[in-house]
């Protein structure tokens, strides 16, 4: 495992200049990913921020082959260049070594992309599908996605006098690629640069499919202090809101287990979009639902990792 | 010499495309071009084809897998009908606007709803605008001769544009026909070896396809694709002569039956054209001056060689197997009537809107369109521009 000084000084497939925000979680989660590849890569990408704002022609800020095709098919479009690949290494008329990866926000992967993945999943392409979840569609103006947490208000969820922010709990697309029983799944955070390197240069390197989900925390879906991003993510998995596991050959395994696990209102409190939950008297109960579904979802972790 | 044989319009599809031999197939089953994909896989389960099979979960990842395969770099096809392409849409227009050279076969089926899985024209004359080249065939033979001559037009340099090969729904795609297959190797000579100038796979210059363009250079990107479907009359005219050389059947935009010397004509696509010429057969011989336009290129619209074709006529009817609901017309109706306008002495024109969701259409109802053809030469005006053929109203 190279140390950070090490992946530094690699050669950045995604380079500066691109139009994403200060403090978006998206391209440090990309950078990290990329750095753990020494193949060349082919990467696809959903419709969303990291593909906009990155190659507004005639520019771009991909150093490797890129593709974009729509929003909720990228992990199609890459399998057919993985198939396409096979099939040309088949006929020897391509020796390299080469990687693929598809990337696609919650709002590209959870919902409108979920059968594409689904299914590509299934078929077992030789390719990693990283999803950097920030947990709504931050590219249309922050709108509620199935990865929005309860609670949150989004512009399709406000906190409203009557509804409080989203109704519904996010939905466990971790657990569901889990449930392909594909060779590889992870769940890491930018905040854990070491661990996710370590994740994707496995997911990588395994033969079939793998799916990585990663944090990103989005400092204007989320309404925090841009300067914060990876200490919120920090905060995401020391709250055990989005726990660092990874799921290999079935066998699931906690890759970081925080010293002393913090309240979830830690996690919570800095962010704008669940404002209305501490200011608010009669919202308290949605705080203490939330802290006690994340309690909930790290005994069953933890159950499973001991199995 | 090719090898005559009996097949059925699905067979004799998925035979071309064992003889193309693609580098990568994505496709999904839909009736009725179901049996293009079952055949094609014991093609590649028995080593016959050294192509890739994407079994995708839909119509929609079946094109994204194509588009993606073929951005790779690659020679890709697949298949589809009726609401499978309608589900493919979105990525229907990605692939023409990527000037990707993907060849389709359509098997001409109705749209939904009401739910039905016989032939009309709607399923691919809802995508008439999406940039595709379009090919209409008669029979199994034209199918057959059409997918081959596809790889040819779609992958020339002035071109870069997928093509789909239409053939209608049962009619063609599940009877048993006539035809003379091409040896393997002619139809490997023919079609060559894909070579892609800008793909992804070439890693050591990487491309990036797909980006955000705005208003500065869209227009321009939109521009340079409707500059290359006016290339692709010219091409397509050369791949039908050469096609011709290969296999004695020519091939160019329409084909003219009886129509020289003809007073009144009738334009149409796909499998009608069949039962068209038996119609104009019979009223040849009781002295009728009947021809026939048998339309095989939709995309482009070869609007100036039809203007020049059917202008000294007395009155034209058209044939369209799918309604537009403009009001105005079925879409072959309405883009010749276009055609014509403004042409001295252009002949009238009358739409007959015809065998929606399989409705079966007969000799007897050919002549019929005819004999009121005579009725719209002798007066020169017409009773209504657009009829409902055989419809209860």
């Amino acid at each position: 495992m190279a140390n950070l000084k090490e992946l530094s000084a690699r050669p950045r497939r995604l380079t500066s200049g691109h139009r994403l925000c200060a403090g978006c979680g998206a391209p440090i989660v990309v950078q990290q990913a990329l750095m753990a590849v020494d193949d060349p890569v082919v990467v696809g990408c959903a419709t969303g921020c990291l593909e906009v704002a990155t190659t507004i022609y005639p520019y771009t800020a991909w150093r490797c082959s890129w593709i974009h095709n729509a929003f909720e098919n990228t992990a199609a479009t890459v399998s057919g260049i993985e198939a396409a690949y096979r099939s040309l290494k088949k006929q020897g008329k391509i020796d390299q070594e080469i990687k693929f990866i598809a990337f696609g926000g919650d709002g590209g992967t959870y919902d409108i992309g979920f059968q594409s993945l689904s299914g590509a999943m299934e078929r077992g392409h030789n390719m990693v599908y990283i999803c950097y979840d920030n947990g709504a569609y931050m590219n249309t103006g922050i709108q509620r996605s199935s990865a929005t947490p309860k609670g949150a208000a989004t512009t399709t969820s406000p906190a409203g006098r009557v509804i409080p922010g989203k109704p519904a709990h996010r939905k466990d697309l971790t657990g569901i690629m889990a449930a392909h029983k594909i060779p590889y799944v992870a769940q890491v955070s930018p905040s854990h640069w070491n661990d996710l390197v370590a994740k994707v240069k496995k997911a990588v390197e395994v033969e079939g499919p793998a799916f990585i989900n990663a944090l990103a925390p989005c400092p204007r879906g989320w309404r925090y202090d841009p300067a914060e991003t990876v200490k919120l993510a920090r905060l995401a998995v020391d709250t055990c809101y989005w726990p660092l596991f990874e799921v290999e050959e079935g066998k699931w395994r906690l890759t970081y287990r925080p010293g002393e696990k913090k309240p979830l209102e830690d996690f919570l409190k800095p962010q704008g979009r669940f404002k209305h939950l501490f200011t608010e008297e009669q919202n308290r109960p949605i705080l203490e639902e939330l802290q006690a579904y994340v309690d909930k979802g790290w005994e069953e972790l933890l159950k499973r990792c001991e199995d | 010499m090719g090898k005559r044989v009996a097949l059925t319009g699905n067979e004799a599809i998925a035979f071309a495309m064992r003889q193309i031999d693609p580098d990568v197939v994505a496709a999904y089953p839909i009736t009725p071009q179901t049996d293009i994909v079952q055949y094609f896989s014991s093609f590649v389960a028995d080593g016959e084809v050294k192509t890739e099979f994407v079994t995708v979960e839909s119509e929609h990842s079946a094109m994204s897998a194509t588009l993606g395969a073929s951005a790779a770099g690659c020679r890709a096809m697949t298949a589809t009908s009726s609401n499978g392409l309608a589900l493919m849409w979105e990525v229907v227009y990605i692939t023409a606007s990527f000037r990707l050279p993907v060849v389709m076969p359509v098997v001409n089926r109705a749209l939904s709803a009401p739910i039905n899985i016989h032939c009309d024209h709607s399923d691919s004359m809802g995508a008439r605008d999406s940039g595709w080249i379009q090919l209409y065939s008669e029979n199994a033979q034209e199918a057959y001769d059409n997918v081959i001559q596809a790889l040819r037009i779609a992958e020339h340099a002035d071109v870069r544009l997928p093509v789909m090969v239409c053939s209608d729904g049962f009619i063609i795609s599940h009877s048993m026909q006539n035809l003379e297959l091409l040896e393997d190797e002619k139809v490997k000579a023919f079609i060559g070896e894909y070579k892609s100038d800008y793909y992804l796979l070439d890693v050591d210059n990487p491309l990036t396809m797909g980006a955000l363009d705005l208003y500065d250079f869209y227009f321009e990107h939109k521009r340079q694709q409707a500059e290359a479907m006016v290339n692709a009359k010219r091409v397509i005219l050369d791949v039908g002569k050469e096609f011709g050389l290969l296999s004695g059947r020519e091939y160019g935009f329409f084909e003219k039956y009886r129509l020289d010397d003809a007073e009144i004509a009738l334009v149409v696509m796909g499998s009608t054209a069949g039962t068209a010429k038996a119609a104009v057969n019979q009223l040849r011989e009781q002295g009728i001056r009947a021809g026939l336009l048998k339309l095989r290129v939709f995309r482009p619209f070869p609007h100036e060689e039809l203007k020049a074709t059917l202008s000294g006529l007395k009155a034209v009817a058209v044939m369209d197997r799918a309604e537009s609901f403009s009001t105005l017309g079925g879409p072959l109706f309405t883009e010749l009537r276009s055609a014509l306008y403004g042409e001295p002495g252009a002949p009238p024109v009358v739409d007959h809107i015809y065998g929606l969701g399989g409705r079966d259409i007969g000799v007897e109802d050919i002549i019929w369109i005819y004999e009121d053809l005579q009725g719209i030469a002798e007066k020169g005006t017409l009773r209504a521009p657009v009829n409902y053929l055989g419809v209860r109203e």
